[in-house]
Parts: structure tokens; C-alpha cells; sequence
């Protein structure tokens, strides 16, 4: 590789902040034309925003950006493509029901003498970027119906026909099989050969080291190290990935474990997870880790009746349960605290009280009519409880700070009286203070004698809470530690699809 | 970090967003009086201009207008609430109508018999729309389409070209629309009794509560359980009871009933849940929203005749009313989302 050569594409001190967040902190980033330039991070490290700066979709707060030396101001998406910068997203943003031809032109269709399509032209120009590709496919058919392989091989050649210098892949093998991997692999090399910068944003530890040149480590929002690829070893890359300070953590109170409140025996569903299995004790946290994409969600949604596993069992309390909707796992004490609280986890218009007692109203309710007194009685005593910090329970909860609507969507599921909880993400976008006090919760409820299944991306908060971790790697469980065994690099080895030492 | 909060605002940023819940709070309560205000001005002006228009008697006339389309409109309303639409309800009143009458004109039954197969009628009518939304999954506007050419269909052929006159229908039948409770036509009184009654419900039972849940996040309510798609199906059978009654009310009313009749009243109810502040994309809104809603446009309807303006400017004015409903909720909701954006954290 010409390592002596100017940089193509050169971030200095980029920053973003989103409200308190701050998501990106003097990143500096070189691209060089001929090279595969790794980024690597665990979830939240400021991968994915470093990406949308990239494509114009942010702009940064701070530093500078310069394109063959000269300094670069994306105002949008259209301005990034115009200067040859293409992002290849992880979900392909095609038109499904225009043809592949039209997919790669959109915008720029060639036109005949009278100022229609020229349908010929365009299929001949479609066809010949495939043929550089090395890529049988037919340009006349919908996009609906092609894989997301074939799809991104839609986006590469849009990228080509748009002469782009700088291609930034996210995550393009996150769902690809692994001979489509092989495929895109080759093309890569391809466009590496031709002089294209490419960054590759990934978080397989395997395929980094197969396909980059060198490779670049996010941390929290800061850049940690950008080396050779031949001067690193996987170990090394992870220790670098993880290695948060832990002082935040809110450690888990002792509780003694009862026993065996859920067992997951095999739990399949296709193309997202396969032969899942653990048990969760009373008063136990179990974490599951992994990457984003792991398939943890996943399984949390099976074990509460939403979708549906192709293979394997539950068991609750020891006996088979027939999970097949929300109802039948709250009926067995099963509650989920989704990810996506604004999506799936609160009625923004409602109020608190009518939030809390909305799985139970009708139970609250005589002769149809519900009982206002009981209602409110029970959502006062449980935002006291949790601490709600809100004028009173008859409060909207669109007016509520994050932490607050989390701490309502936990008050919700408690009074419909669970025993085995669910929790997925529960202190993601919650600032520090409220995240203590969502950990405090939680250890309680443990102490109780709940048994817990904790979500979470966030290492330090898995590591400080749960007496188990078990780590999922592409659907499968990749690793058990106990509470002891456990570290930072450990998991982050098994979740990366890195073999534990 | 300090105490619990609820009840004791700490700061006063935090105080400065309660006083806008209040305001909120309090601004979707009034969107009911704010229709109330604009009825009164349209009265005020128009008693000026037309003094005929100011009488107990005109009232009770605009009120006996509008008592069937608000019957329509407290189904339409629990519907529109799920994030739905009943298009086919003009098509329900319609047949229910022509049944019932053609029924009572045979003597095939008596007037409570009649009255029972015209409201089950109606419910079986709702029950096919809710089969096709809730188990086939079909769009409702789509759906509801379809089975408003449908059950027109059916009524040309029940009717064949007949019709029923008042003087084929029994004294006890017509008697209904003629008579009246304490001084107040029967017809009014019904009407009020049902808005009354479904506005109790969907505001203070559970199943109400659910219904506005899945209107406003159908992701969360399926996640919490509540079983969205039966709760729609209800939605559609209480729409067609309530166009099955409001159907069986008809030939009372009018007197005479074709294979015509009620054509377009869904569009007339549409407009009045939407003026009523009931949100077409589901969540929000009242059945008194909806019913004030119903009484301002049969009111400007009223004073537009009685002022003797053109069929052009009804339609107009009607059009725009509409508009100009919606476009002030938008602006309401829009100022106050900018002002808790501001204040708020998220």
C-alpha cells in the first residue's frame, strides 16, 4: 500500500453533540486511496455518526474536513454524492418497486431527443457497470424481491456510476451469508485496485482483519488509535474497543436465588437466532450482551409472545409454557420493557396514571366503568416507589424527561404483578443521574425475588449488574460467564465472534 | 440527588412546563368550547341578519337534522378513534331503512320487531366491515369502500325500484319521529341519550381506554396486550348498530324511504367527527367534540337557507369550515410540540 500518499478524505477534530449526548469528540480520521480503512467500536462508540457526517446527513459541531486538500462543507446528502463520497447504509435505501436500472440512474435517467426515457440506454449503461463488477444480474427487474446482497450490489453500482472516490460501507455484511461475504469481498478488492478509499465500518473482529488495511478504534465518542492492520492482534483491538471506566456502576444488591423461574431450552427463530438456551432464578439478573444485531431483542420478544420461535422451548417455574401472545406471557408473570420507549412502551398523550394501569384497566374496572379512585391510588404508589419526578400522576407523559418515562414503563409493568421482567436497553438515552436510579430499581426488584433478564449494550452496567452474563453472537449463544469470570474483553471477544482464549 | 418529586416541583424550569401542561391539558378540554364559541357567533350573526332564524322551533328543527347524523357520527367516532374509517355507513342507515320499512309495510312484523331486525341488521353489517379490517387485515378505507357499493347494492335489490311510503308505514312507527319526551322530540332525546352514553364509556371504561390507546401507539398497546384487533372488530359492530339505529329512525323521520336514501350521509358524518376535533389519525377526540361538530354545520346549513344563499356557497362554506377546523388543530398542536420541545429535555 502507498502509505507516503496524501489522504483523499481528512477529518480533524470532527465533534457532534446531540443534547447531552456527546456523540463524537476530535475524531481524526485519514482516508487514502488503494487502502481498506477499518472503523471499529462497540455499540454506541460514534460509528454510525461519524458515518451520517460523512454522508451529509450531519453536519459536525467542530473541526475540520478536507477532500483533496481542500475544506469540505456537506450541506446535505445530495452534496456529499456530488463530490463522490457514497454511503452504503446497512439497510439498502432503494426504490423496491423501480427496476435496478432505475435504481442506479434514479435522478439521472438519460433522456431521448423527446425528452422521455431512453429506456436502451439506460439498460446498456446499468448492465455495463455490472459487467465491471464481475456480477451477473439483470438490470430489468424490480428491486422487490433481491436480497440485501444483491441490493447493496445496487448501491455499489450507483456508486460507481457516480464516479465516487470515497465508498463508506456500514455494516455490510450484518446480514449477508457468508459466501455473499466472499462476493462483496472480491469486489472490494476490486474497487481497492481501481484507487477508491474505502471505509469499512464493522464490528466483526474477524472480517476486519481479513479485509482492511488498517484500522481505526471508537471509544465513547473519542478515537482511540488508528494502526497498520499488520502491526494489531484481534486481543489487541478489542482491549482497545472496551476498557470504559467502570465508577458509574450501580453494583447489584445480594439476593439470594431461588428457583428456576425461566428456561429457554433451544429457542430458534429463522434467520435471527438459533438454539438459544438459559435459565434465569428468582432474584437472579441474567444480562445478555452482544453486538447490535445479535438477535437479543430477538429472543426477548419470543420469550413475550410477540413473534413466535420456530424451534425450542419455554419453561416457566419448570413447566412448559405456551407462549403464543402478550396476554399468555403477562398471564405467567412474564413482562417486557421494550427497547423503544416512544414506539412501543408509552401512549405519549396519555397520562401517567392512565400509562400505569393500562394493562390492567380492565381489571380496574366494575360493570365497564373504571374505577378512577383505585386507578390513581395505584400510579401514585408506584411513581413514589420509583421516584417519578412529575407534578402529579395526572401529567402527560410526553412532558416527562427520559429517565422519568423509563421509570413509568417500569411502574406500568409492575402492577400487572410480574415475576419474571424483562428489560431491554432500559437506561439507554437516560442521563446518568435517573441511570442510577433505574439500576437501584432493578436491584430491588431482584431483591425481591424477580427474576431478571437485562438488555443491555452498555458493558460496565451488564458487568456491574447481572450474576450471569450470557453473550449471543450472530443468534447463537458465543459464551456463559458467571459474575467472577466475567470482563470487559471477555465478552466483547465473544460477542466480535473472537474465540475466547 | 433529591427526594421524591411528585407533588413538589423543584425547580422552577420545572415549574415553567407544568403551568404548559396545565395549558395543554386544558386546550384539549376546550376544543369542545371552542366549537361552542364558534356555533354561538354564527348564531349571534345570523339571529341579526334573520330574526326568523331565532325561535325555539328552527332549533328544534336544525337539532331533529342532525339527531341521525349524530347517531352515525358516535359510531363513526369509536372507529375513527382506532385509527380507522367506516366509509359504507350512508349504504347501513340506507338498507336498514328500506328493510325496516318494507318489513312494517308487509305487516311482515310488528313495530318492535322490526325495530330489533333493523338494529341487528346494522350490527351484522359492521360485523362483515370488522371481519374483512380486523381478521383479513385489509385497509378500512379500502374495505369500507368496497362494502359502501356493496350494501347500496343490496338495498337496489331488496328495493327493485319500489319504495315505502308514509302511508304504507303503521301510525305507531311514524309516531316515533312525531312524538316527544317532556316537550323535546323523541328523536333528540334518543339521539343525546346515546352520545351520552358512549361518551360516559369510551371516557371512563376500559375498553375505552384501549380503544384510544391503540389509536394513538398500536405498537405499545400490542405489546401491553390488549387485543387491538378484536377491539377494532367492536369498533365496526358498535358503528353499524349505531347506523343500524340510526337507519331503523329514518323512514320515522322522512316518512318515505327509497333505495336512495341516506346516499353521501358519510361523507356529512365525516365532516362533522373531523370539525368535532376527533383526530383522523386516531388517538384523540370526543363523541360531544363530534356531536357539537354535527350541530355547527346543520346549523350553518340552516342559516345559509334561511338567509337564502345559493347551493354554492353551502358547499363552500361547509368546505371550509372543515379546512379551517382542521388547520387550527394543527396550529394548536404545532405551537404547543415547538414550546415543549423548547422547554423540555426531549
Amino acid at each position: 500500500m502507498n502509505q507516503a500518499a496524501a489522504p483523499i478524505l481528512e477529518l480533524t477534530g470532527v465533534s457532534k453533540r446531540f443534547g447531552a449526548v456527546q456523540a463524537l469528540q476530535n475524531v481524526d480520521l485519514q482516508l487514502v486511496a488503494h487502502e481498506v480503512h477499518a472503523l471499529v467500536g462497540e455499540n454506541g462508540a460514534g460509528k454510525s455518526t461519524l458515518v451520517k457526517i460523512l454522508a451529509g446527513i450531519h453536519q459536525p459541531d467542530a473541526g475540520q474536513m478536507k477532500l483533496n486538500g481542500q475544506e469540505l462543507v456537506l450541506s446535505g446528502p445530495a452534496a456529499a454524492r456530488h463530490l463522490g463520497i457514497a454511503v452504503i447504509h446497512q439497510h439498502p435505501n432503494l426504490f423496491p418497486d423501480l427496476t435496478v436500472a432505475e435504481n442506479v440512474f434514479v435522478g439521472r435517467l438519460p433522456r431521448n431527443p423527446l425528452r422521455g426515457v431512453d429506456w436502451g440506454e439506460l439498460n446498456r449503461a446499468a448492465e455495463r457497470l455490472f459487467a465491471d463488477l464481475g456480477v451477473k444480474q439483470s438490470v430489468s427487474v424490480p428491486v422487490r424481491g433481491l436480497s440485501v446482497a444483491d441490493q447493496q450490489l445496487v448501491e455499489i453500482a450507483k456508486a460507481l456510476s457516480l464516479d465516487a472516490r470515497v465508498l463508506v460501507m456500514d455494516e455490510p455484511t450484518a446480514s449477508l451469508s457468508s459466501r455473499e461475504v466472499e462476493r462483496l469481498f472480491t469486489i472490494i478488492r476490486q474497487l481497492r485496485a481501481r484507487g477508491v478509499a474505502i471505509l469499512f465500518v464493522d464490528h466483526r473482529i474477524e472480517e476486519v482483519f481479513e479485509i482492511a488495511d488498517r484500522v481505526s478504534v471508537l471509544r465513547d465518542g473519542r478515537h482511540v488509535i488508528t494502526v497498520p492492520i499488520a502491526e494489531v492482534t484481534p486481543a489487541d483491538a478489542i482491549r482497545h474497543m472496551v476498557g470504559r471506566r467502570l465508577e458509574t456502576l450501580f453494583p447489584k444488591e445480594a439476593a439470594t436465588l431461588g428457583e428456576v423461574a425461566l428456561e429457554a431450552r433451544g429457542l430458534a427463530r429463522k434467520g435471527l437466532f438459533s438454539d438459544v438456551s438459559f435459565q434465569v432464578r428468582r432474584g437472579e439478573i441474567v444480562g445478555l450482551a452482544g453486538l447490535i444485531g445479535a438477535g437479543r431483542t430477538e429472543v426477548a420478544r419470543v420469550l413475550f409472545g410477540i413473534d413466535h420461535a420456530d424451534a425450542g422451548e419455554v419453561l416457566v417455574a419448570g413447566m412448559h409454557a405456551d407462549i403464543r401472545s402478550p396476554k399468555d406471557a403477562m398471564r405467567l408473570g412474564i413482562v417486557y420493557v421494550p427497547e423503544d420507549r416512544h414506539q412501543q412502551g408509552l401512549v405519549l398523550d396519555f397520562s401517567i396514571a392512565a400509562n400505569v394501569s393500562l394493562p390492567i384497566v380492565q381489571r380496574l374496572s366494575r360493570l365497564l366503568v373504571l374505577d378512577r379512585a383505585q386507578e390513581e391510588g395505584l400510579a401514585s404508589d408506584y411513581s413514589k416507589q420509583l421516584q417519578v419526578r412529575a407534578t402529579g400522576v395526572d401529567q402527560a407523559a410526553s412532558g416527562l424527561s427520559g429517565g422519568n418515562q423509563q421509570k413509568v414503563v417500569i411502574a406500568k409493568w409492575l402492577a400487572t404483578k410480574p415475576t419474571i421482567l424483562l428489560l431491554d436497553e432500559p437506561t439507554q438515552g437516560v442521563d446518568i443521574g435517573a441511570k442510577a436510579e433505574v439500576h437501584r430499581i432493578i436491584s430491588q426488584l431482584a431483591a425481591q425475588g424477580m427474576a431478571i433478564v437485562l438488555i443491555s449494550s452498555e458493558l460496565p452496567e451488564v458487568l456491574g449488574m447481572a450474576d450471569r452474563i450470557v453473550v449471543l453472537h450472530e443468534g447463537r449463544v458465543a459464551a456463559e460467564f458467571g459474575r467472577d469470570e466475567a470482563s470487559q474483553e471477555r465478552i466483547m471477544a465473544a460477542a466480535t465472534g473472537h474465540a475466547p482464549a | 440527588m433529591s427526594v421524591r418529586a411528585i407533588d413538589s416541583p423543584t425547580s422552577s424550569a420545572l415549574a415553567g412546563r407544568i403551568g404548559l401542561e396545565r395549558t395543554l391539558t386544558l386546550v384539549a378540554r376546550l376544543r369542545e368550547v371552542g366549537i361552542l364559541l364558534v356555533l354561538l357567533v354564527v348564531v349571534a350573526i345570523v339571529s341579526i341578519q334573520a330574526p326568523l332564524f331565532f325561535s325555539v322551533s328552527n332549533f328544534e328543527q336544525i337539532l331533529l337534522n342532525v339527531s341521525l347524523i349524530a347517531v352515525v357520527a358516535v359510531g363513526q367516532t369509536t372507529v375513527v378513534l382506532t385509527r380507522n374509517v367506516d366509509l359504507s355507513v350512508g349504504s347501513v342507515v340506507g338498507l336498514v331503512a328500506f328493510v325496516t320499512g318494507d318489513l312494517l309495510k308487509e305487516h311482515t312484523l310488528d313495530v318492535p320487531g322490526a325495530i330489533a331486525v333493523g338494529c341487528l341488521l346494522g350490527v351484522g353489517l359492521g360485523a362483515f366491515n370488522g371481519l374483512i379490517i380486523a381478521v383479513a387485515r385489509v385497509p378500512a378505507i379500502v374495505a369500507t369502500l368496497g362494502t359502501l357499493y356493496v350494501y347500496r347494492g343490496l338495498d337496489f335489490l331488496v328495493a327493485g325500484g319500489k319504495q315505502v311510503s308514509a302511508i304504507d308505514l303503521p301510525r305507531g312507527y311514524l309516531g316515533i319521529a312525531s312524538s316527544s319526551v317532556l316537550g323535546v322530540p323523541t328523536l333528540i332525546v334518543a339521539a343525546a341519550l346515546i352520545a351520552l352514553v358512549a361518551a360516559y364509556l369510551l371516557r371512563n371504561s376500559g375498553v375505552g381506554r384501549e380503544l384510544y390507546a391503540i389509536g394513538s401507539n398500536p405498537a405499545a398497546a400490542e405489546v401491553i396486550g390488549i387485543p387491538t384487533q378484536r377491539l377494532i372488530f367492536g369498533a365496526f359492530v358498535v358503528c353499524g348498530l349505531c347506523a343500524g339505529i340510526a337507519g331503523v329512525l329514518w323512514g320515522s323521520r322522512f316518512g318515505s324511504v327509497n333505495a336512495l336514501a341516506a346516499s353521501g350521509l358519510e361523507l356529512q358524518v365525516i365532516a362533522a367527527v373531523v370539525v368535532g376535533g376527533v383526530n383522523i389519525f386516531g388517538g384523540s377526540g370526543t363523541v360531544v367534540g363530534a356531536v357539537l361538530g354535527a350541530i355547527l354545520l346543520a346549523t350553518i346549513e340552516n342559516a345559509l337557507r334561511i338567509l337564502h344563499l345559493s347551493e354554492f356557497w353551502l358547499l363552500a362554506i361547509d368546505g371550509a369550515v372543515i379546512l379551517l377546523a382542521v388547520a387550527t388543530d394543527a396550529a394548536i398542536r404545532g405551537y404547543f410540540q415547538r414550546i415543549l420541545m423548547r422547554t423540555g429535555r426531549r
